[in-house]
């Protein structure tokens, strides 16, 4: 029986509750109708349509998947060249052969299940039978479309490796296996990445134990040889070849980052990196969290720029709902985002100029940025980690002055960028050690699946706020600033520009004004009633304690939103079986593929060369390894 | 000094101003950890004061550390806050930041630690010559933080003894700040050795 309409009785005369029906995307019939053309020009006999989705869906046959991979990304017309994301999700579920898809198949929430078998997530299917949804995102640049793809496999089962298509699907065909023992056949190098040597088991399987854990000891720990690059394979110097380790705990890295080079002389001619040093199971965390706990989760990912994941997510959540985020709360959180864009380009570029013995710079770009911490802290108490939005809306309302507040950081953010860049671009030390160091052409990038500040410094213009607007973007008159190069000094120049970008929008945003009216939807099923109507109205009193107790229930089915984060596209895909927690939420981290381009961008370069570069990449370890 | 209505003598000790150096140098009063105020005294127009080594040494640990930052996640950044331009730590006596544990005297560990990560710790820690201090900075590194999950320690105390906890998510800068002064007088009353 419905929890929720036991209460019906009261009047309310919003929305109503949603948890019992599945997902319908707004839009789906555009995707549908795009997925038939993609069909239509691919003809290809694996592919089955799904529809229904947000975006053009298929689910693909296991033994077809890397040819209609590699036929997506060499059709001229479609021109998928984009890896986004690779990512599992285990439904037991179907494995016991019930005709269930395994969503919502947990004991406690099984008499959540829509009683009606249609309503059900068209997931039963004889033709693809198996227990996890191996799922492949890719984009295209051309069209400014996405696809996403599905391949069903059993447990024991493998994949053929799509790595030789795409370069980027190495470390996330590591991470399925890691996590769900999904084993891909010639992958060059599938050993755990997030995990450790003595772990057991996989992690993100629903059978798995959120608190069990392994204990490593210094004995277990493997050494990393790295594969020396053919280029440098046969050439003969006088130098001995050694193998260094970098980190973990380095003086020279910022954060948990592991590379284990081989050097010739001075030459570096082969390395391998070691992630996970920060894995906190960001995903496994928010499978035993409810939707708003999971907020603060996200604010840990990228933590220099938190207030941007929480927007991710909780839009991510909203669209799955279905609901509009007041214009107050929606001006708020773009104002915010771009002040955290900024906070985020000054600690790279700040730590990364340190990295080449710059330490003017940092101690002065600190500055302006305790000054955005200083707003932040002013609309909800807290600095660095904010958690501020909420689904649906915001915490709390902004502080009276907030656009005084605003202009006065906007107004003085100039003379710190161009005193920054007066400071270096004419300093020959600086140029000597950035200029053509560490490049990465376009193609490359775009094999790899770089987003965002990275790839716009190989001249791609790819910007999720312009690509896919979302919080008004579009409203707003700013460039997306490129580079040509794609080196260290590329990157640099196009974190410097992006801050004037941001700049210009929050002057835009400030003239505007404030939206006046609430900053959170009026929804008894998404949004805690105001506390003086919970003292004084009954419903209120039982709209809080239901929200309370049994959390927001979206409608089954799952949704990726994607927003620009201050290293690119931070994407969430979230499913949900119509209970209050989240059956599954992927995050799409942007670093993860820039760093795991890393050793083809230093090789044959040096180790100082390297460091400089890996601040340049602005590497966030709690993204990186969720 | 003003005039006081009454015979200051015996309570209030006047400070001489001293005379070039090596003649009658300057007496002052000077307070030694576990001491209660004191005079330094003159002789042969010398200035010394006796006391034992160890509370001289707790004297000038407390108030030179040299921090290593152990820092792996979100607290690293408020650490990083602490020690640059706003807040400023080495008006504490506590800005050389070293990154090798073998010129460290305080461990700061800053963010959450994984069960991969936990040897590289232990490790580290031995590397530091002692005395050798620890803060656990965060809820993290206290306790796991809200990470009660299949790969994170529950608490760096699991692999090495910790000297003070320092409470938040991130704790500010302010806290950290606090718990370095904390543990100066901890090692200056000379309760902490290892
Ligand atoms: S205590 Fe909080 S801020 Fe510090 S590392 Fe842990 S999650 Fe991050």
């Amino acid at each position: 029986m419905s929890t929720l309409t036991k209460f019906s009785a009261i009047p309310y005369t919003g929305p109503a509750p949603t948890n019992r029906n599945p997902y319908v995307p707004a839009g789906a019939e555009i995707a549908d109708a795009r997925g038939e053309v993609i069909a239509a020009a691919l003809q290809h006999p694996g592919m089955t349509p799904e529809l229904g989705q947000d975006m053009p869906s298929f689910i693909v046959d296991k033994e077809q998947i890397v040819d209609v991979l590699r036929a997506l990304k060499e059709s001229e017309v479609l021109a998928f060249t984009m890896p986004l994301d690779l990512f599992a999700v285990d439904y037991p579920g179907r494995e016991n052969g019930s005709r269930e898809s395994g969503v919502g198949s947990r004991s406690n929430t099984s008499d959540l299940q829509s009683p009606n078998p249609d309503l059900r997530p068209p997931t039963a299917d004889t033709r693809h039978p198996g227990r996890f949804d191996v799922i492949y995102q890719l984009y295209s640049l051309k069209n400014n479309e996405r696809i996403r793809l599905k391949v069903r496999v059993a447990d024991g089962e493998s994949i053929e490796t799509g790595t030789p298509v795409f370069k980027g699907l190495n470390w996330y065909e590591r991470e399925v296996f890691d996590m769900y023992g999904v084993v891909f056949d010639g992958h060059p190098n599938l050993r755990r990445i997030l995990t450790h040597e003595a772990f057991q088991g996989h992690a993100l399987r629903k059978d798995y134990d959120p608190a069990q854990r392994w204990i490593l000891t210094e004995n277990d720990v493997a050494k990393i040889i790295p594969k020396i690059d053919p280029r440098f394979e046969n050439v003969d110097t006088d130098y001995e070849r050694v193998t260094l380790n970098l980190g973990p705990s380095h003086p020279a890295t910022h954060g948990t980052l592991r590379i284990v080079v081989t050097l010739d002389g001075e030459t570096i001619i082969g390395a391998d990196q070691e992630i996970g040093y920060l894995h906190r199971c960001f995903e496994k965390m928010s499978e035993t969290h409810t939707y708003q706990q999971v907020i603060p989760y996200t604010d840990r990912l990228n933590y220099c720029s938190a207030i941007i994941n929480n927007v991710g997510y909780c839009m991510a959540v909203e669209k799955l709902l279905g609901i509009e985020v007041p214009a107050r709360a929606q001006h708020v959180r773009l104002m915010l985002s771009e002040f955290m864009r900024i906070a985020d380009h000054l600690v790279c570029i700040g730590t990364n100029l340190v990295d080449m013995g710059a330490l003017t710079n940092f101690w002065y770009l600190f500055q302006p940025r305790e000054e955005i911490y200083g707003l932040i802290e002013a609309c909800c108490g807290a600095r660095l980690l904010p958690s501020y939005t909420r689904i649906g809306g915001l915490a709390v309302d902004v502080p009276p002055d907030f656009l005084q507040k605003s202009q006065r950081l906007v107004d003085m953010m100039p003379k710190f960028i161009n005193d920054v860049e007066k400071l270096v671009d004419r300093n020959k030390i600086f140029l000597d050690r950035v200029v053509g160091v560490a490049p990465i052409s376009a193609e490359e990038a775009i094999n790899y699946g770089f987003t965002g500040p990275c790839l716009r410094a190989c001249g791609v213009p790819f910007d999720v706020r312009k690509a896919t607007p979302y919080l008004g973007y579009e409203t707003y008159d700013f460039d997306v600033p490129i580079a040509e190069g794609g080196d260290t000094y590329a990157r640099f120049l196009v974190r410097m520009e992006e801050m004037r970008q941001s700049l210009r929008i929050l002057q835009q945003a400030i003239e505007r004004g404030l939206p006046e009216g609430p900053v959170i939807v009026d929804n008894p099923y998404v949004a805690l009633p105001p506390k003086a109507k919970v003292y004084n109205e009954m419903e209120s009193l039982i709209y809080h304690f239901k929200l309370i107790m049994h959390g927001i229930q979206p409608p089954v089915g799952e949704t990726y939103f994607q927003v620009e984060g201050g290293n690119g596209e931070l994407g969430f895909y979230v499913v949900s079986d119509g209970t209050k927690n989240p059956y599954r939420v992927r995050c799409r981290p942007p670093c993860f593929q820039i760093y795991s381009a890393f050793p083809d961008m230093i090789m044959g370069q040096t180790i100082p060369d390297a460091i400089a570069a890996l601040g340049s990449l602005n590497i966030i370890a709690g993204e990186l390894d969720h | 000094m003003a005039n006081l209505p009454y015979d200051s003598s015996g309570s209030i000790i006047q400070r001489k101003r001293g005379g070039p150096p090596g003649e009658g140098a300057e007496k002052g009063l000077i307070t030694l950890p576990g001491e209660s105020e004191r005079e330094i005294e003159d002789l042969a127009g010398g200035t010394y004061l006796t006391t034992t080594v160890d509370t001289m040494v707790n004297w000038a640990r407390g108030n030179s550390l040299w921090p290593l930052p152990f820092g792996t996640a979100c607290c690293a950044i408020e650490f990083m806050s602490m020690v640059s331009s706003h807040y400023d730590i080495a008006r504490f006596g506590a800005e050389v930041v070293r990154f090798s544990p073998r010129q460290a005297d305080l461990m700061i560990v800053a963010g959450t630690i994984v069960d991969k990560m936990a040897p590289v710790l232990k490790k580290i820690y031995e590397q530091m010559p002692e005395p050798r201090y620890v803060i656990a900075m965060g809820a993290c590194a206290t306790s796991g933080g809200f990470y009660r999950a299949y790969h994170v320690v529950q608490g760096i105390d699991e692999i090495i003894p910790v000297d003070m906890w320092v409470p938040g998510c991130p704790p500010t800068p302010d806290g950290l700040m606090y718990s370095i002064l904390k543990l100066k007088e901890k090692i200056q009353r000379g309760e902490v050795r290892r």
